[in-house]
């Protein structure tokens, strides 16, 4: 048997599960469905790549690929670029639309952020086109690992990327007191209040932790495959997913599901057919809210 | 007459505007001494603490504490002025260990303290110190109840609120909870109480306030309330006795 798809899911699945985390840390904190999250993806993917061509226009026009890599300096500092704006823009959407509606029903926030995902999408494609646009054309040749198993560089310094700042979110989540006032939020708001947590400052933290991955698994996505408008709303039912099969709130069950669905979709494109690629998140979705609503590292349901 | 540590004067409070359920109520409590405050359901006594440790809008009254004005702070800042609450559900945090409970609380402290501070309290609580690193969840209710005390204790408040401490418990937990505050009221803090065993509560507190409607109705030294047959009659179990014993 090919174990290509292994290597394919684990990598596609990191990205998800890297937009997951903020999906999960938002539906824990602030208690609601936040469906503009896969615009703060997008529009992280489309600053990456603007900032990385204005760079490379500032350095004087060039900025060679650093080793076996497809991507310069001018990326890495553009994707740096593009956590920030998405945490800023994310901060930004709460600010108007969702801290003024937050206080009533959470299903008025859920259509609003149907609306800003609408409004987002639009707005990016208004000023970036519907074309799809790309770090770097250039082919990179995969390289074998065994087992029959081949990745590309690119591939495997994402997945090293990924893996550092998955490491990263899990060490902020469990050892800093930013992390622990997060779950107490998250657990028990009033609860966290009277030990002196300043909600308000958690849900900052919250939407910039999320914007900031978001972009960042945005971006990633971007140099793998391509960029285009509707990238991140095509990513929401896996990210959605990821998050409910690991038990919402829980950064460890985002990473866990998001690479479950991952391999998921790859075995089924290897082994079923592409065309039900993005059926599978959705059966796995159902199948977990029928076996373990909580999902698999969820502390309730 | 000397500076109140914690005064209310003239609440009015409660979950909905023009819905008071506090309604004027007024509370003096003197450094270092236990306050229980009793009466019958619905007299708003749980309000009354909600509302001076913020989780309650005050429409209208004032809480000074040790003279200067509360009233209005948010209830993450009245942890910091002094003023521990312990609710009287949901006390712990279920999904987090003995430990973050009491790192989390100690989180308002300076850095170099909160070691300290959290095995201070932990040397307190010997039963929690043997089980640190268990979640909050798989404690018992006793247990949990102690690491709600602990959680509030951590920072060194002033004072000390407790949102009915024996709810739920047996007896015998009852007896352990309430001596172990009066061994806290030893270290200096002073409580109050809100407690629907009133005998319990009378037990070990100096003074009792007797809320009904959401403000004051009778106030006194715990030893003459306990000893007043008109008000163990009304208040504290006494008709219900009474009526119990009809054939």
């Amino acid at each position: 048997m090919n174990l290509q798809f292994l290597a394919d899911g684990l990598l596609s699945g990191m990205m998800i599960g890297l937009g997951a985390i903020g999906v999960t840390v938002t539906y824990s904190i602030l208690r609601f469905a936040n469906f503009a999250h896969g615009e703060l993806l997008t529009s992280g993917a489309y600053v990456a790549w603007a900032a990385s061509f204005a760079l490379t226009a500032l350095a004087g026009g060039a900025a060679p690929p650093l080793g076996p890599f497809s991507f310069g300096w001018t990326v890495l500092v553009g994707g740096v670029f593009a956590m920030l704006f998405s945490a800023a823009l994310a901060l930004a959407i709460d600010a108007v639309l969702f801290r003024r509606l937050r206080k009533g029903a959470s299903i008025v926030v859920v259509m609003a952020s149907f609306g800003a995902s609408l409004a987002l999408r639009s707005l990016i494609e208004f000023v970036f086109s519907s074309s799809p646009v790309y770090f770097s054309q250039e082919l990179q040749i995969s390289r074998p690992l065994g087992f029959g198993v081949r990745v590309t560089p690119d591939q495997l310094a994402l997945i090293g990327v990924t893996a550092v700042l998955l490491v990263g979110v899990h060490l902020l989540m469990t050892r800093s007191q930013a992390g622990r006032s997060m779950r107490a939020v998250s657990e028990n708001p009033t609860l966290a209040r009277v030990v002196g947590v300043n909600v308000e400052d958690i849900v900052r933290l919250t939407w910039i932790l999320g914007g900031a991955l978001a972009a960042a698994a945005g971006a990633m996505t971007g140099i793998l495959v391509q960029i285009r408008p509707y990238m991140g709303f095509d990513l929401l039912l896996p990210l959605f997913s990821a998050a409910i099969l690991g038990g919402i709130g829980s950064v460890p069950g985002a990473i866990v599901g998001g690479i479950a669905i991952g391999i998921a979709e790859a075995a089924t494109v290897d082994f079923i057919g592409s065309q039900w690629r993005a059926a599978v998140s959705f059966l796995l979705l159902i199948a977990m809210l029928l076996v373990r609503p909580r999902g698999l590292f969820g502390g309730r349901a | 007459m000397s500076e109140a540590l914690l005064e209310a004067s003239g609440l009015v409070a409660g979950y909905d505007v023009g819905v008071p359920i506090v309604n004027g109520a007024s509370l003096r409590v003197e450094p270092g001494e236990i306050v229980a405050i009793l009466g019958p359901n619905g007299a708003g006594k749980s309000t009354l603490i909600k509302a001076i440790a913020g989780l309650v809008p005050i429409a209208a009254g004032s809480i000074r504490l040790r003279g200067r004005d509360i009233s209005r702070l948010p209830a993450h800042e009245m942890v910091r002025r002094g003023l521990g609450f312990v609710p009287q559900t949901d006390n712990v945090f279920a999904q987090m260990s003995v430990e973050d409970n009491l790192r989390l609380a100690a989180g308002i402290l300076e850095a170099r303290l909160r070691r300290a501070r959290i095995d201070e309290t932990l040397a307190f609580f010997p039963d929690l110190s043997q089980r640190r690193g268990l979640q909050a969840e798989r404690l018992s209710g006793g247990q949990r109840q102690m690491l709600a005390v602990a959680r509030a204790l951590v920072v060194s408040p002033s004072v000390l609120i407790l949102d009915e401490p024996s709810a739920g418990l047996s007896p015998k937990l009852v007896e352990i909870v309430f001596a172990k505050l009066a061994q806290i009221r030893r270290t200096g803090v002073t409580i109050i109480l809100v407690e629907q065993n009133a005998r319990a509560a009378l037990a070990i507190a100096d003074r009792g306030v007797i809320l009904a409607e959401g403000r004051e109705r009778h106030e006194g030294p715990a030893a003459a309330l306990l000893g007043d047959p008109a008000i163990a009659q009304l208040y504290l179990g006494g008709r219900r006795a009474v009526l119990e014993a009809r054939p």
